[in-house]
């Protein structure tokens, strides 16, 4: 991303890998989320961010919108959607709360565990991650904003998303670019917005509100 | 059709990021292999995909097996275990295999780097991959979700020795212990099937079939096949005729060497036969600019499967701007997004009051066209598929990697 100066904006492509393991009630899901590689996890709690949506989806967690769904479970479903992604920097963390929640409902209801109807079985995918350059190149903090608008939701997705979780960052590509630059007051509003609660064509435009050479800026340097 | 082709469908973004891929595969030689030229997913996608890849500066080739008609029995009877029929399968038809498989690898020159194997007919054939080296990647087209025990037990030391297999949904994943991924078919919005007609060809061959084109139109395009649920298409149909004045398009070809297809066609022309509306069309191979308008010329169409590998006559139906109403199986339901690109359905009473909504209402109908033709577009396009094989070219040099930088 940074190679001293300049920020590179990089973008990636995906091929989604099929790990053959597939749950039909919660007890699976639990046992195979044991085992499954941390970028199984973060398939599933991320890739619908980057998928097209005719409305904004309820649950964008595969695991809240299959206890919903496919096992009828709306108060599990309600808090698995409620684990804050943005807590994490690291996907095992991440593992364990997920985890723990299902056992803590599992434990709690003491009802026998729900079958999913055939043909709605919960199957574990990761991702895999080609990085590539988009060939622009921020090299002060007035450029960085005037690229912006020409960065892809995919690379946002990059910068923003894997990361921060997947490549166990402390905080997103941009605001650690410009924390570097010396610009913390930016990098600190970047890093508070939640990425979570909108598209990323509205991190991208929060993004831009913030720039200090813009009236609308909210946060100076 | 070359590249530039599609740069006013795709944009040229999407061209670009093709090209920049195919810079990485730089000089690996793809070769396919298939067990058909014409016919079938398989054939329609290749005809199409080679030469874009050679246009991209991949040096991809496309080499057939050959095989008898026993042969072919044996495969076909594989085809349908592996989509769960029961089939007596012998120790006869085994060997009949292997011995073809073992005809074609005296016979074949394997000149790829990566050597892409499709479906299970030419399957056998990594069993000489000690000897010929080279990566070999599987693709399996069909549902095996649920195969049949004996068949799988056959074919799988075979999957093992790839270095990857490939599936169209996460529901046909095994457990394998080289890796899977995900890549679903594609349509190609260029080919005679796809591509833009004039409003006077359609009405030209709505007028041979003596289709009313001033009347709605409900269509289903597919094999006469009891899994495709063509009594069940009439029957909606019929619920859908108390309401609404309209017509029904049953067409679809390949019957003819089907014992078990001629028999679902002649139940659907008896079913038919009262009703002058209800137009049964047996189509003759190479049917795809009729297949095309008839689609075009339909208001809703119908893919009422009980069962599917896929259902690409789904995204065929979308790309043109059409509501589908399908059976929630496969992968139709990869492509029908309930309420938004058409409606799921698992009966004739849902079909039919689906249908109904539809054409009561020209907006909805008008919404799901447009959301349906940018679902395809993002989803089930040419050049998606082509990203994807190239991505997996890549992804055969770093089988542990989750995250690869390029």
């Amino acid at each position: 991303m940074a190679d001293g100066s300049a920020f590179h904006f990089r973008t990636e492509h995906r091929l989604v890998r099929l790990t053959g393991l597939r749950a039909t009630t919660l007890g699976g899901l639990v046992a195979h989320l044991r085992v499954v590689s941390g970028s199984s996890v973060f398939y599933h709690t991320h890739h619908q961010y980057l998928a097209r949506h005719f409305v904004k989806p309820v649950f964008y967690n595969d695991f809240a919108a299959w206890a919903m769904e496919a096992l009828q479970e709306p108060e599990l479903a309600e808090k698995l959607a409620a684990i804050d992604l943005l807590a994490f920097t690291a996907i095992r963390p991440l593992r364990n709360a997920i985890v723990e929640t299902i056992e803590r409902h599992l434990a709690a209801s003491g009802a026998p565990m729900r079958e999913c109807p055939s043909g709605d079985e919960f199957h574990f995918c990761e991702s895999q991650s080609f990085i590539v350059p988009t060939g622009l190149v921020a090299r002060d903090v007035g450029e960085f904003f005037a690229v912006l608008p020409r960065v892809t939701n995919v690379s946002l997705f990059f910068h923003f998303f894997e990361a921060r979780l997947r490549l166990e960052q402390p905080t997103n590509d941009f605001s650690a670019w410009l924390a570097a630059r010396g610009a913390q007051d930016l990098a600190y509003a970047i890093d508070r917005l939640d990425p979570y609660v909108v598209t990323l064509d509205e991190l991208k435009a929060q993004i831009l509100a913030l720039d200090p050479s813009s009236a609308r800026g909210g946060a100076g340097q | 059709m070359s590249l530039r082709d599609y740069e006013p469908i795709v944009g040229s973004h999407v061209l670009a990021e093709l090209q920049a891929l195919a810079v990485c595969v730089g000089g690996r030689r793809l070769q396919n292999i298939s067990s058909t030229a014409v016919g079938g997913g398989v054939a329609e996608i290749l005809t199409h995909m080679v030469p874009l890849l050679r246009d991209l500066g991949v040096q991809a080739d496309w080499d057939l097996i050959k095989g008898d008609q026993a042969f072919f029995n044996v495969t076909k009877a594989f085809h349908n275990a592996l989509h769960g029929r029961p089939e007596r399968i012998t120790g006869e038809m085994l060997e009949i295999y292997r011995a073809t498989t073992e005809a074609n690898l005296r016979e074949l020159r394997f000149t790829g780097d990566v050597i892409f194997i499709h479906d299970p007919q030419p399957a056998g054939l990594v069993a000489h991959k000690r000897e010929i080296g080279r990566k070999w990647m599987w693709r399996c087209h069909i549902d095996i979700s649920a195969p049949d025990p004996a068949v799988w037990a056959f074919l799988r030391p075979a999957v093992e020795q790839y270095d990857v297999a490939i599936f169209s949904m996460p529901d046909f994943a095994q457990t394998l212990p080289i890796p899977q991924f995900m890549v679903p078919p594609s349509i190609d919005p260029l080919s005679n099937k796809n591509k833009e007609l004039d409003e006077r060809a359609i009405e030209q061959v709505l007028g041979r079939h003596s289709i009313d084109p001033t009347r709605p139109v409900l269509t289903q395009i597919s094999r006469f096949d009891r899994l495709k649920d063509p009594l069940g298409v009439i029957a909606a149909y019929r619920l859908v005729r108390k309401r609404h004045d309209c017509q029904l398009v049953l067409a679809g070809g390949g019957a003819s060497d089907d014992p078990e297809g001629l028999e679902v066609l002649r139940q659907v022309q008896e079913a038919a036969a009262d009703d002058p509306d209800i137009h049964v069309l047996l189509l003759p191979p190479f049917s795809d600019l009729e297949i095309n308008a008839l689609v075009r010329g339909s208001t809703i169409v119908f893919q009422k499967s009980i069962r599917e590998g896929f259902g690409l006559t789904v995204s065929e139906a979308l790309w043109k701007r059409k509501p589908v109403i399908g059976g929630a199986v496969g992968g139709i339901k990869l492509q029908i997004v309930d309420g938004f690109t058409g409606y799921l359905v698992h009966s004739p009473e849902g079909a039919a009051q689906r249908a109904m909504r539809l054409l009561g209402d020209p907006e909805l109908r008008r919404m799901m066209g447009d959301n349906g033709y940018e679902h395809v577009k993002q989803n089930f396009l040419l050049t998606r598929h082509v990203k994807d094989y190239l991505l997996l070219m890549l992804a055969l040099d770093h089988p542990d990697q989750r995250i690869i930088t390029l």
